[in-house]
């Protein structure tokens, strides 16, 4: 039986394996989602098989439970939140993680009374290790949430959390210390604060983390709820655990180093530097300074008369464009180009949007096929060949600043070389600085025009300018 | 430590493999990634299974707990699953 149940769980991570896999094509993707589904199913058989499950009334009442909750959560999201939907999953798995590490360690207390466990270090430091990174993924992807959907603003507080960080750190590492080469079977109490002490550390890790760093959060904690279901699999000696929390930590980690290079900054930069805007940001007045009699105005007619020439025209969705729910809009708009003969392009950027990827959901969802949806390595030779580039609700990665001055907080970041269009116009819903603090030089060029406003109101009135043309 | 060093080395190797797949997914399909290994992590749910199960080592205290994180674990499996079909649905239409 004991063979028959490592065998199910080998298949399970070959069924996660593949995929993953499939997800390297949109076209394979939704086959290899339900490989992934069905080898969770085998995992889960072949877990009720396993001698230790004698009775499955309380099981049961758990799965209810969280599939009612998951499938509501599931059918009811809008595609604009899933970055705020993917950070609360992120924390209810290193939350399901850090309870199954607390159980686990109840449970060793009873069967050494039986004389059937003997703790050793690596147990002992397995069971540490679980309850960290569970507990710091459940709390910090909360944080994560709060921020991401503007409740949490950035804090200007980063010294006193970078304090209680490391005030947490050494406590533990005392705690941890003890509790290894103490007596790990009888100190409940102990285990009890060091769970209280790490969901501290999940909190004050997160709260100084700008809200453009996003992104990077959110892929980390990704990784980390992978790594805290690997550590549960060292508790619980199960090898299907830790191959399965493995490739999930592989895959967040991947995503992270991705856009900490979209964003030119280093991990440690984002995790411990605070939020750009407040520390390199300039200052309500120094940016209206900036702009002052610089920026030429436009109105949704002109840009309707500027797109009814273009041969080739460049949408730029940046996180405005979620915020307004503009994606249909958008689409409808290129459909009338397109009709108009047009050619008619997506440049993404890795970082626009609150998550990766963000911005292809969106247009996803709008039925933009994706081959139209263009990566900025790619996309930017094409520009100097675009008659229009319309930036919708993006700032900082159209900011020309970041490849041209060398004192911009922001410099050495890849940016979309927008400015090189014929004709740039941005829509937007004032002057304020993006999420670096700093003004765009974009907006006051030659070739720039602004039109003020809500993406979609904008978008909307220029589908009916051009339908009167 | 025997057991300990077999499972250090699954896991290292796990995490080869992991890259290795996952640096082939284009950027386009990143959402649906983030919320598939969302579902994958689940897997967790294993380890509550067994918690909950009933049998003589287990306590009061722990069952509640296994429950919990059952129910937990439950909510990214579905959640997770169904809202990346969701998404992937939409890239496939073209």
């Amino acid at each position: 039986m004991e063979i028959l149940i490592n065998l199910g769980y080998l298949v399970a991570a070959v069924l996660f394996i593949l995929g993953i896999k499939g997800m390297t094509t949109p076209k394979t993707a939704v086959r290899g989602n339900q490989f992934s589904a069905s080898g969770m199913l085998i995992a889960v058989i072949v877990a009720l098989l396993d001698h230790n499950v004698v009775s499955y009334e309380y099981i049961i009442i758990g799965v209810l439970i969280g599939g009612t909750i998951g499938g509501i959560m599931a059918k009811k999201v809008a595609m604009t939140d899933m970055p705020e939907m993917v950070a609360a999953l992120n924390g209810i798995g290193g939350g399901a993680s850090l309870l199954v590490a607390a159980a686990n360690y109840l449970e060793s207390q009873k069967l050494a009374e039986m004389g059937k466990f003997v703790p050793t270090y690596d147990w002992s430091i397995a069971v540490i290790l679980s309850i960290l990174i569970g507990a710091v993924t459940l709390t910090g992807s909360f944080v994560a949430v709060g921020k991401l959907k503007g409740k949490i603003g950035d804090s200007n507080k980063v010294k006193l959390f970078k304090w209680i960080v490391k005030l947490c750190l050494l406590t533990l590492l005392a705690g941890a210390g003890y509790f290894a080469a103490v007596d790990p079977l009888h100190a409940d109490l102990l285990v009890a604060g060091l769970i209280v002490l790490c969901l501290v550390l999940g909190v004050c890790l997160v709260m100084p983390i700008g809200g453009a760093d996003m992104p990077v959060v959110v892929s980390l904690l990704n990784s980390y709820s992978g790594l805290a279901g690997a550590a549960a699999g060292f508790v619980l000696g199960n090898n299907g655990l830790i191959i399965t929390g493995s490739l999930v930590g592989a895959s967040g980690i991947i995503l992270t180093s991705i856009m900490c290079k979209a964003m030119n900054r280093s991990l440690t930069n984002v995790l411990f530097g605070g939020s750009m805007a407040a520390t390199a940001g300039v200052s309500k007045s120094e940016n209206d300074a900036f702009y002052e009699g610089k920026v030429k105005f436009s109105s949704a007619d002109e840009l309707a008369m500027l797109l009814d020439g273009a041969q080739k025209v460049v949408f730029v969705p940046g996180y405005g464009l979620a915020v307004a729910q503009a994606q249909h809009a958008t689409r409808e708009l290129a459909n009338m180009l397109e009709a108009n003969g047009a050619e008619v392009k997506y440049a993404i950027h890795p970082v626009a949007g609150r998550m990766p990827g963000h911005m292809n959901v969106l247009l996803a969802e709008a039925e933009v096929p994706y081959d139209q949806l263009v990566e900025m390595d790619t996309i930017n030779p094409e520009f100097s060949q675009t008659d229009v580039a319309i930036v919708l609700g993006a700032n900082d990665v159209v900011n020309p600043a970041a490849s041209k001055d060398p004192n911009s907080p922001i410099f050495g970041m890849p940016i979309l070389d927008v400015h090189n269009a014929r004709t740039v116009v941005v829509v937007k819903r004032g002057l304020s600085p993006g999420f670096a603090g700093i003004p765009n030089e974009l907006f006051i060029r030659d070739n720039s025009l602004m039109v003020s406003g809500d993406a979609k109101k904008v978008l909307q009135d220029t589908i009916s300018a051009l339908k009167d043309l | 430590m025997e057991m300990f060093i077999m499972s250090l080395t699954i896991f290292v190797l796990a995490i080869f493999v992991g890259v290795e797949v996952i640096n082939k997914v284009p950027p386009t399909l990143h959402t649906p990634l983030m919320s598939g290994t969302n579902a994958i992590s689940g897997i967790v749910v294993v380890g509550a299974i067994l918690s909950s199960g009933g049998s003589e080592h287990t306590t009061v205290l722990s069952t509640v707990l296994g429950v919990a994180a059952i129910a937990l674990a439950t909510i990214n499996i579905v959640a997770g699953f169904m809202v990346t079909d969701r998404m992937l649905n939409m890239f496939k239409k073209k």
